[in-house]
């Protein structure tokens, strides 16, 4: 349904910021009836990648088909059946609700026996009666998202991208959201969103990408990618705070040991030592060599693989740490800017 | 929220019924709405834009009220003289406010819940800010018009208040898109904000909207008659004097500027000219920005 290919984009060629590369070779492919997730942290490109699904944006280089269509050559065919709910809902505060979305109606050309209908549908769906002709000045986040969200579906899309649809939410709303997008997928919809919690694309996503500076860095399923991971975790942490050099001498020691898959140094966590083992029973044998070793432990915990893993495996570091990275670096001023037309 | 229903299916390939122009026009119209409604809710903007003009009618004219006769060129009042400013400032003011709340759009994202609508022609976003300056523009004339009626400063007679009513329609449509232009160029509001600031009085006092080419110095004279606003007044002050007649339109000079002598006509065609430039001019920027 849609199809990105080798997507580069890259900002700031002008004086003040230093160029920033946000897609490089980003290519992905949703299939039709999917809900298909992009995690990332921020500033990873998902945002510029579904500006550019959007027809918001075109890319440097690259291509991009939505259900058949080509978006550059195309985008208003693109245009009538997508619908986008962006990351900062853009509201009018003079006008109430139920205007906005006559307008959103007037600008996708519904005609008005249409327009009024799917606005009273939506209004019941969404459970937005009560404050609809309130202006939107005075709604609330949750509010805002809802009616954007309305927005976005009031064409009857056969295509929602949808940019962290439930950032800064109360997890009523969210579920609410999240609830609302699984019947949408279940009926047919294609449902593309980018998110930074790992709980959202786990509960919604059939498939999910990692992305990470501009690439699409593993794709596929949720148990595809958890199961690609070849076992069980195993976080083992020999002090509270190690060292590379530690980290690199216990690491060596455990590669060899039966039944461990691979290991990776977490060096955001103190150097701790995250494993990935055949099974529960690998662990005792763990414990053993290191007790014959003599190295100490000061923490060993296991579990079942996550998300989190799949993204630290295909990262090297954490979701939480790639934002903590990448928190200091962006600029909000600058990227208000380039989302200005 | 409630449980599934059939309102969350997706609809198979749109089905293309709708003609260029209908589709056109409702997005105009529905995008010139939107325009009057954040006008009409917000009343300071409509009251001032009313009173202003009215309050500088009054003012400027009780100012000279005992200016000895024959002092303004083919006699008359101050008042009546002051008229034909007042009207072409007040839609000049307007107009060139008419980039702020596209600027707005800019800069609040709204423009780009626009810009991932299927319009049918992005210019409807530039339709809807001429159609609604344009209407303003013309109902605010109208109550200057009476006002000054009111205050004995004249009528231009039927004929003449067509002649306002188009010489104004082409002002307006000039300085609109210089607004757009502008509104598209710039950065950001307080940068639109300060450039409408400067530009405004300069344009005010270099043109004869406050008195004429006679009394200015050869320097002012020259800026003054090569000034838009100049090629605005004229005609309506003209419509004013009483000395208006539509089959003379072409012949009788309205304009004595230190290049040559204009008509009533002559002024129209630059001020058309000057509208269809500046459309033309902005349109690779509004093309870059909006596509």
């Amino acid at each position: 349904m849609i199809e990105l290919q080798h997507l580069s984009k890259r900002f700031g060629t002008g004086r003040k910021s230093a160029p920033v590369q946000a897609l490089d070779h980003f290519s992905l492919a949703v299939p039709a009836g999917c809900l298909y997730g992009l995690l990332g942290p921020n500033g990873a490109g998902k945002t510029t990648a579904l500006r550019i699904v959007a027809t918001l944006l075109a890319p440097d280089a690259g291509s991009v088909r939505v259900a058949g269509l080509d978006a550059l050559s195309n985008p208003r065919g693109v245009r009538r059946l997508l619908g986008y709910v962006a990351q900062e809902v853009a509201i009018d505060k003079i006008l109430t609700g139920r205007e906005l979305l006559a307008l959103q109606g007037d600008l996708y050309h519904l005609n008005r026996s249409e327009r009024d209908s799917r606005i009273a549908e939506l209004i019941a769906l969404l459970g937005m009666a009560e404050w609809i002709d309130r202006r939107c000045g005075g709604y609330s986040g949750g509010m805002r998202r809802r009616l954007d969200l309305s927005a976005g579906l009031l064409h009857r899309p056969q295509v929602l991208v949808l940019d962290e649809p439930t950032v800064g939410l109360d997890i009523e709303s969210r579920n609410a959201i999240w609830q609302v997008l699984r019947q949408l997928r279940d009926q047919g919809t294609t449902v593309l969103l980018s998110s930074h919690y790992l709980e959202e694309v786990d509960a919604l996503a059939n498939r999910l990408a990692i992305v990470e500076a501009g690439r699409v860095i593993a794709e596929g399923t949720p148990s595809e990618l958890k199961g690609a991971l070849g076992g069980d975790r195993v976080t083992l942490r020999v002090r509270e705070f190690s060292d590379e050099a530690e980290a690199s001498r216990v690491s060596t020691l455990l590669e060899h040991c039966e039944g461990v898959r691979q290991v990776v140094i977490n060096r955001a966590q103190g150097h701790s030592l995250n494993l990935v083992v055949e099974n529960a029973a690998v662990v005792d044998r763990l414990r053993h060599q290191l007790e014959a070793a003599q190295v100490p432990v000061f923490a060993l915990s296991q579990s079942r693989a996550s998300l989190d893993d799949v993204y630290l495996q295909a990262t090297g570091r954490t979701l939480m740490d790639a934002e903590l990275a990448v928190a200091g670096q962006r600029d909000p001023k600058a990227e208000r800017k380039q989302a200005m037309r | 929220m409630t449980t599934a229903t059939p309102s969350l299916a997706p609809l198979p390939e749109a089905t293309a019924g709708t003609s260029a122009f209908a589709e056109i026009g409702q997005e105009t119209l529905a995008l010139t709405r939107r325009l009057f409604l954040q006008l009409f809710r917000r009343p300071s903007t409509l009251v001032a834009g009313v009173l202003q003009p009215l309050i500088w009618l009054v003012l400027f004219g009780a100012l000279f009220a005992k200016a000895p006769e024959g002092l303004l060129p083919g006699g008359g009042s101050y008042g009546r003289f002051l008229g034909a400013g007042v009207i072409v400032f007040t839609a000049f003011s307007a107009a060139l406010n008419a980039g702020l709340p596209v600027m707005f759009d800019r800069e609040f994202g709204f423009l780009n819940r626009l810009l991932v609508a299927p319009l049918r022609s992005r210019s409807s976003i530039v339709l809807a800010s001429v159609l609604y300056i344009t209407s303003l523009s013309l109902v605010q004339s109208l109550a200057i018009v009476a006002t000054a009626a009111l205050l004995g400063y004249g009528w231009p007679g039927a004929a003449g208040l067509v002649l306002v009513m188009i010489t104004l329609l082409l002002l307006v449509f000039a300085v609109t898109a210089l607004s757009l232009g502008l509104a598209f160029a710039l950065p950001g509001h307080i940068e639109l904000i300060a450039v409408i600031f400067v530009a405004n009085l300069p344009l005010l006092f270099a043109s004869t909207a406050l008195a004429p080419l006679s009394f200015m110095p050869a320097w002012l004279g020259w800026l003054a008659a090569l000034n838009p606003l100049t090629f605005a007044i004229e005609p309506i002050r003209s419509a004013y004097a009483g000395t208006f007649q539509l089959n003379h339109i072409a012949s009788d000079v309205v304009l004595k500027a230190p290049y040559g002598s204009l008509t009533a006509v002559g002024c129209l065609a630059i001020l058309a000219a000057l509208a269809l430039g500046l459309f033309l001019a902005i349109r690779p920027l509004l093309d870059r920005k909006l596509t």
